[in-house]
């Protein structure tokens, strides 16, 4: 084993491994980039460290475009530490850190915090979403430009947890981010129609007498965005949509040629509302589980590309947020650690997606839509840059909530046996994931994005 | 039965034993020493959320005739309303030796919580949660409706022995008013159901909930074609909450006085129900506006009935929690 001291990289050799799913390959990784691709068995490099992994399917470094790092301002449920390791621990190379901080992040002083961060603690690269409005308030807009112009480059702005829901300041929004490429990701919730709301509205609601979160709250705002996305000649980018009704108008506006992007979370491709039947807060997130009919229409959407990314909404909460009555409980679960097996249970293992749309959904489309593809979900071909992730989809695991890497344990897959391990992650050549385990980085070595 | 949590747990052969085991209680509560022995020496915490005088007082008084001693503990003046939260509470009641948990909570499944988190190992009994459940509720409109009505689907004569060992076979049920937020509508259905009789709810269409399809019941927006056409032999008025009047532009109808015209039980809708048929109310009444004084105070009503049988029927459920064989865990009733 050598170490590189000027890049701080160790040269890898993964033997044996199968990019995207195809043939197998040996991939050499050195001075941060993927430095040669050759036959099975071939590749030798002196002093390298070689990595058995016949049978390992090798993806580009996955890119989360919905992370909430809780840091500033709520450090007891995750730390941008904590959050991107486990994000490195679920084969994230990128994410993107929601703006629903405290301070929230509307000014280019927090987002380069945010950022700033990321480049210490090493695990990913970390690109603040920037708020759409000043205090997530819905009333003005915040300093777009600022961030998008700050060390943080912010390209997607985003009032996350709650909508921007005045029509004309939708518009100004997404006019005004032409101007730097940038993009809005709405939290799509037509506010009125959704107050105390608790779990989705339907048969489950009715019987457990929750308060319910109708899917045309959802559908609503969608509708209106897209119409508005295409009358001012702007891309939208719509946040974890959750129900059928959505997917058919995302489907619609791409017809029409609207600049429309989609994204599920893992959470709605594979539970349901019955779930609420327990009471169990953990399962209390926002948008809510829907229906059956729901996951198979967002399964359906994401396997014929009308849905373009996987997000994990990773929403992290302490104990007491969700140790207590489901209407007092807070909104969200984690799915850093997970996606990717949820991925592969619900649409890989079901023939619905190769390992190279895996590619597509979790690394090349997200790094497209928040304008990082220079560095970011590039494909895997010699000189690129060795953001790399590697899986075992033959392995199995069963998920235990405190072994997680994550600061919170509010995983909806406690207990659950999921398909699927990563068994490597490697950002720009080094490696944060080794044997499945993170790899604490060296002080030093940390490069900026 | 371990804990009672909702209606929809019970089989046909749990409410029939719990309503006949009422019918007993009810029996002692004749007799000049009303008290009797069962629970000496256990305890019975009354743990309440949510303001509720009358429920809590019937479960004390249940509680108290069978000789339990009783601890009332309400969110206002104990820890809860400085933010005890409901894990904490239930440690406590734990660590104090409660024995049985009579709980009203504004949360829906806070019981179920309590009765499943491995907080507490007392038995459980929701007595009204947000706007899930309210199962003593719907027992003792089942007692007081079989006391009235068994066996008289299509006008027979009276039952002789107060309904017991019957179930409500053939019955039909009017529950009228604001079904959406009801947990008493929730918890009746499910029971009525169990015992065979039949449920239409009545409501304007903002307050009956999306999902409704999927109840054991029919649905219906008239209640002057329901009393008409329909003829039952019980008709349940819900209270309607003033708040849901006032919510400007999310108002669910557009004034008490529209609500009274098409939805209130007045003299005139009285007079059209069948001679045995009874009118039910779960208290506290809105005189003039879902029910009219005529209709309240009318030798049909049975709502000061329906207050006395609670008691038997909370004392039943209590006994049954409580004294039965522990052994025999889930088949005790």
């Amino acid at each position: 084993m050598s170490t590189d001291l000027t890049m701080g990289t160790i040269t890898y050799v993964l033997r044996g491994v199968r990019p995207l799913g195809g043939d197998a390959v040996d991939v050499v990784l050195a001075d941060g980039v993927v430095a040669e691709v050759a036959e099975a068995g071939s590749a030798t490099a002196e002093g390298a460290t070689v990595i058995e992994a016949a049978d390992h399917v090798l993806l580009p470094g996955l890119v989360d475009l919905h992370t909430h790092l809780r840091e500033p301002g709520r450090e007891d449920a995750e730390t941008v530490a904590s959050g991107t390791r486990a994000a490195a621990v679920g084969g994230f190379t990128a994410v993107h850190a929601m703006a629903n901080t405290s301070p929230v992040a509307d000014t280019a002083g927090v987002v380069e915090q945010v950022h700033r961060l990321g480049q210490q603690a090493g695990w990913a690269d970390v690109h603040p979403v920037g708020a759409v409005t000043v205090g997530l308030d819905g009333v003005r807009l915040a300093e777009l430009g600022a961030m998008a112009d700050s060390a943080a480059r912010v390209r997607v702005f985003s009032d996350d947890g709650k909508c921007v829901h005045d029509p004309i300041l939708m518009r100004r929004a997404l006019e005004y981010v032409k101007a730097f490429d940038g993009v809005v990701a709405q939290h799509a919730q037509e506010p009125r129609l959704t107050e105390g709301a608790q779990m989705n509205e339907g048969v489950v609601s009715a019987q457990v007498g929750l308060a319910g979160w109708p899917a045309v709250a959802e559908e609503a705002i969608i509708a209106r965005d897209v119409l508005l996305a295409e009358h001012v000649g702007s891309r939208l980018h719509v946040c974890h949509l959750s129900t059928a009704g959505s997917v058919e108008i995302i489907r619609w506006a791409k017809s029409r040629g609207i600049d429309v992007t989609a994204e599920v979370t893992p959470h709605h491709l594979i539970l349901t509302d019955d779930l609420a039947r327990t009471y169990d807060p953990t399962y209390k997130v926002n948008p809510p589980l829907r229906t059956a009919a729901d996951v198979e229409a967002v399964r359906q959407g994401l396997a014929d590309g009308t849905i373009d990314i996987v997000a994990t909404d990773h929403a992290p909460h302490t104990r007491e947020d969700k140790d207590c009555e489901w209407g007092a409980a807070a909104f969200g679960m984690t799915g850093l650690e997970t996606a990717l097996s949820v991925v592969q249970q619900t649409m890989v293992d079901t023939g619905r997606l190769t390992w190279s749309d895996v590619a597509r959904v979790l690394s090349t489309a997200p790094a497209r839509i928040g304008r990082i593809e220079a560095t970011q979900g590039r494909p895997i071909a010699v000189g690129e840059p060795a953001n790399l992730t590697l899986v075992d989809p033959t392995a199995t695991r069963t998920i235990d909530g405190a072994a997680q890497a994550t600061s919170s344990g509010n995983t909806p897959f406690r207990g659950h046996e999921l398909p699927g391990q990563v068994v490597a992650t490697f950002l720009r050549g080094r490696a944060t994931v080794l044997d499945g385990a993170p790899v604490a980085p060296v002080d030093g070595v940390v490069s900026a994005p | 039965m371990r804990h009672l949590l909702s209606t929809a747990d019970l089989s046909k052969d749990e409410a029939v034993g719990l309503l006949d085991t009422a019918a007993q209680m009810a029996a002692t509560q004749s007799r000049e020493i009303k008290k009797l022995p069962t629970l000496r020496g256990r305890t019975v915490v009354n743990l309440f959320f949510e303001d509720s005088t009358r429920t809590r007082i019937s479960f004390e008084t249940a509680a108290k005739r069978l000789s339990a001693d009783v601890i009332n503990f309400s969110a206002k003046g104990s820890s809860v309303s400085k933010g005890e939260s409901l894990k904490d509470t239930a440690l406590t009641l734990h660590a104090m030796g409660a024995d049985a948990v009579v709980v009203r909570h504004w949360a829906s499944g806070a019981p179920y919580q309590l009765a499943h988190a491995g907080w507490l190992d007392a038995a459980v009994l929701n007595a009204g949660d947000g706007t899930h459940m309210h199962p003593t509720q719907a027992l003792l409109d089942a007692y007081t409706m079989r006391r009235h009505l068994a066996g008289r689907a299509g006008g027979l004569a009276a039952p002789a022995d107060d309904g017991v060992g019957a179930d409500l076979a053939g019955l039909r049920i009017a529950i009228v008013g604001d079904v959406l937020h009801s947990r008493v509508a929730r918890a009746n259905v499910a029971l009525l159901h169990t015992l065979g009789a039949e449920v239409t709810l009545v409501a304007p269409p903002t307050l009956v909930p999306v999902g409704v399809e999927a109840w054991p019941c029919r649905t219906s927006y008239d209640l002057d074609a329901t009393l008409a056409d329909w003829r039952p032999d019980a008709v349940m008025m819900l209270r309607v909450q003033r708040e849901r009047m006032s919510g400007g532009a999310g108002a669910f109808f557009p004034s008490p006085l529209e609500y009274t015209r098409y939805y209130g039980l007045d003299a005139r809708r009285l007079a059209q129900l069948a001679d045995h048929a009874i009118v039910m109310h779960p208290g506290p009444m809105n005189r003039g506006l879902e029910i009219s004084a005529e209709a309240a105070d009318s030798d049909k009503a049975v709502i000061v009935e329906q207050v006395a049988n609670g008691i038997a029927v909370r004392m039943a459920a209590l006994y049954l929690l409580m004294a039965g064989d522990r052994s025999a865990e889930g088949n005790d009733l």
